[in-house]
């Protein structure tokens, strides 16, 4: 069996005039390690045991000033660099309304972190395995007893001096506290299979509590993202007609708008003889007409409606639209040809819209004007 | 000392009848170590069905909607708007008498310090519940804190509701804080003198081994002094930040820079009618007369008649300046709310919280249990309809009369409300029975002969 360790030698006190001076007391006679243990701060005893002012101070100044500048930066960086987004016709750095979380911030950042350094660095807490732990002594400073302890580790201790001492200074109940042994042999280690267990279980329950909230909760109702709502969708079903049919037919006898039907179905002469270009040649038109051309047209008739496709080869040849026929038809035949088709060419009616297949007219017109200019056209 | 208590020059003994130390911490420590009594039983079966009355509500809201409220346009901020302000409010006057109280050497606040703090937790616990619910998808709220996100946004921090959420959760975050240094010496007195292994191992974690010593003291003391210095900014910010909810505003009745100073006054207000009627019973219950005496209780009523005065300054002012500033719709607004539809809330509000309080000028009055506790309860209903009137009659009747619109809670609305009353005297009682109801260790400091003579 190993020999008890001391750790120091306790004595204890009724008043807190008398701790006072024994402090003082202990301090004149030069031990440094010693504390002194009260169950509430007793005004005065850091005069009597010589302690300098605590540096906490410096500490929360430069978290708060951290914090404050952390915080001002950010808000800069979102607000000027990364998204900058005008609100309400303000300046995007528009600092008084940072002022708010500005101030919010340091104080959070300020006290935690206090708390925080005080408690790990001042304090180097959690620790429950000091050796004052559970002695009588704590139990007795912890309630209403004033009590000082000399450690074992100061220079000028001796057991019987320092005994004599505290008896001299009016300590009572002088005691010596020892280490304890189980905790200087540290049995655990990190292998144990208990830690080892309890760090599998944490890591089952985080993970699959991430999964289900994740994966699976996310998508429940009513989490779902209003995926589910109680709105009729085209192609589905109803039960709200008598047909079952969610999407609802025309009534009889109407017309969309847009949706006139075509009078001149399959009469190509009736359409070049009665059809007028209801829209004027003017640069919108003719630039509308020009998007629609190289959308629809110009695959197989060529950006310039020369014939020459991107699809050369694959396709029966398209036409050239510089032709004496073409240019001589009016407008009217153009357009039913766009209508309606004519030969390997399918009917555009459905992709492209009335007005866009007129203005597609201009459009051709200026092609074919340009590439059969005039003398007059160059004065 | 009520006999005693005609001298004003000398300072009264904070704790009556010169206890012992140790007898404090028995006296103290007592809830927490007996079974709990029939009384609280009773007590708690009441508050844990009022709980389940709003968990239900708040269940339904969650599966249905907001629809259940009674909210639309143009109110669209009804109960639980008004139920967030109020609780804010509740919890300022824990941090009032805990942080401002002890920056200003107000020893006689030991004794209810540490309860009036717990009960600022527990506001701002029952606070934050309101804003979630409101933004009707409760499962996002991670949307309120600027995050890197998939969206490439951030929060607008150009709003007052983005601040809200900053001074809200710093607010809850720095009392928790405050809170539990404070604890960790007793928790440590705790552990000392309980004789349960359980309870014994709960302590000794809880107070991360705490030893009394002096070289702690001395940082701890400089610590809690910090910690108040900060509070103190910090509390005042919060309330004044709600109302910058309303007042960054354009609606005529809220645009007004009255209400940082007023929002504040009054949550000190009705925050200290809460503590004041929570304590008659702790006190009662807990044997605690002679550490939580007559004298605190007049001090905190003389604090309401202050902060109750203030608030009725407030009312006239914001009366006075929609007349003198000759803007039309502020006019109308305050006429509205004295005369229109909700004249009977605007009625009760200023009975309330301006008239009944001034009874406290009667000393009697001020030292009377019953009558102190009554006006408590008026100053409480008064409060929640200040915010109530504030809120609801401004939304629904502002300068376009065709989009005026009337507002009425639904029961859920009311379930809602009353669950928040269930959940935050439901903490309370769980908190009397497991945590010392007042600081052992500051008590201790201001006994009699608890200080050194300094000869």
């Amino acid at each position: 069996m190993k020999e008890k360790q001391q750790f120091s030698l306790t004595a204890l006190f009724d008043t807190p005039d008398e701790i006072i001076r024994a402090a003082h007391e202990t301090r004149s006679a030069g031990y440094t390690r010693y504390d002194v243990h009260t169950p509430y701060p007793v005004h005065g005893m850091d005069k009597a045991m010589g302690l300098r002012q605590s540096r906490l101070g410096i500490f929360v100044l430069i978290f708060g000033l951290f914090g404050a500048v952390s915080s001002v930066l950010f808000m800069t960086w979102v607000t000027l660099v990364d998204y900058p987004l005008v609100i309400g016709g303000k300046p995007f750095w528009s600092w008084p309304a940072f002022v708010p979380v500005a101030f919010e911030i340091t104080v959070l950042m300020a006290s935690v972190l206090l708390v925080v350094t005080m408690i790990v660095l001042y304090f180097k807490f959690p620790n429950i395995s000091h050796p004052l732990h559970d002695t009588p002594y704590m139990k007795r400073i912890s309630s209403d007893k004033f009590g000082i302890s000399i450690q074992v580790d100061d220079p000028k201790f001796n057991e019987r001096e320092v005994r004599e001492f505290l008896y001299k200074i009016g300590g009572k109940e002088i005691t010596p506290v020892y280490f304890d042994l189980e905790d200087l042999d540290h049995g655990q280690t990190m292998f144990d299979p208990k830690f080892l267990g309890v760090l599998a279980l944490t890591a089952i329950l985080v993970s699959g509590a991430t999964y289900a909230v994740f994966n699976q909760l996310m998508f429940m109702e009513p989490f779902s993202w209003m995926s589910t709502q109680a709105k009729q969708k085209a192609q589905r079903p109803s039960d709200l007609f008598k047909d079952g049919i969610g999407m609802r037919p025309p009534v009889e006898g109407t017309v969309a708008r847009g949706f006139l039907p075509y009078l001149f179905k399959g009469k190509p002469d009736e359409a070049g003889k009665n059809l007028v270009n209801p829209l004027f040649a003017t640069k919108e038109v003719i630039e509308r007409g020009k998007a629609t051309y190289l959308t629809y047209c110009s695959p197989c008739h060529g950006n310039f409606a020369r014939g020459d496709s991107r699809l050369r080869g694959q396709f029966p040849n398209p036409p050239t639209l510089h032709s004496d026929k073409v240019r001589n038809w009016p407008d009217g035949s153009i357009y039913h040809v766009i209508t309606e088709g004519q030969n390997v060419m399918p009917a555009y009616a459905s992709q492209i819209s009335r007005d866009d297949r007129w203005a597609i007219i201009h459009y051709l017109r200026v092609l074919q004007r340009a590439h059969n200019a005039k003398e007059s056209d160059l004065k | 000392m009520s006999t005693a208590a005609t001298d004003y020059t000398r300072e009264f003994p904070v704790v009556e009848g010169r206890p012992k130390a140790a007898e404090l911490d028995a006296t103290i420590a007592a809830p927490l170590d007996q079974f709990p009594s029939r009384v609280w039983w009773i007590a708690i079966s009441i508050t844990l069905s009022f709980l389940s009355i709003g968990a239900f509500c708040i269940g339904m809201t969650l599966y249905e909607g907001l629809g259940l409220w009674g909210v639309n346009q143009p109110v669209s901020w009804g109960f639980d708007i008004v139920n967030f302000v109020f609780w804010i409010g509740i919890g300022h006057a824990g941090t009032l008498i805990s942080a401002i109280l002890f920056l200003l050497r107000q020893r006689w606040r030991t004794g209810i310090a540490r309860f009036a703090e717990a009960m600022t937790i527990f506001a701002v616990m029952c606070a934050g519940l309101f804003p979630l619910l409101h933004t009707g998808r409760q499962w996002l709220p991670m949307y309120l804190t600027p995050y890197p996100n998939q969206h490439g946004l951030w929060v607008n921090f150009t709003s007052p509701l983005v601040w809200d959420v900053f001074a809200v959760s710093t607010y809850f975050i720095v009392s928790a804080v405050f809170w539990y240094v404070g604890l960790i010496p007793d928790l440590a007195t705790l552990r000392d003198r309980t004789t349960s292994k359980i309870k014994k191992t709960i302590y000794s974690v809880f107070s991360l081994g705490w030893r009394h010593s002096n070289r702690h003291w001395q940082h701890y003391e400089r610590a809690y002094l910090i910690l108040a210095g900060f509070a103190t900014p910090l509390v005042l910010s919060v309330h004044t930040i709600v109302s910058f909810d309303f007042a960054v505003s354009v609606i005529p009745g809220w645009h007004t820079t009255v209400f940082p100073p007023y929002f504040v006054a009054g949550a000190v207000f009705s925050g200290f009618a809460m503590v004041q009627n929570v304590l008659i019973f702790v006190r009662q219950a807990f044997n605690l007369k002679h550490i939580i005496t007559l004298d605190h209780l007049e001090k905190m009523n003389k604090v309401m008649i202050v902060t109750g005065s203030m608030v009725g300054y407030a009312y006239a002012m914001e009366l006075f300046i929609a007349w003198y500033g000759g803007n039309q719709f502020e006019r109308f607004v305050f006429l509205n709310r004295a005369l229109g539809p909700y004249a009977w809330a605007y009625w009760t509000m200023v009975s309330c919280n301006v008239i009944f309080p001034q009874l406290f000028w009667f000393k009697k009055i001020r030292r009377s249990i019953p009558a102190m506790f009554a006006i408590g309860i008026l100053v409480n209903i008064g409060m929640w309809f200040e915010r109530f009137v504030i809120v609801v009659t401004s939304l629904s009747r502002d300068f376009l009369p065709s989009s005026w619109g009337h507002y009425t809670p639904t029961l859920y609305d009311a379930g809602i409300l009353l669950g928040s009353f269930g959940l935050f005297f439901t903490l309370i009682l769980i908190f009397v029975r497991v945590l010392p109801v007042v600081s052992i260790s500051e008590v201790k400091g201001v006994i009699e002969g608890g200080q050194p003579s300094h000869r």
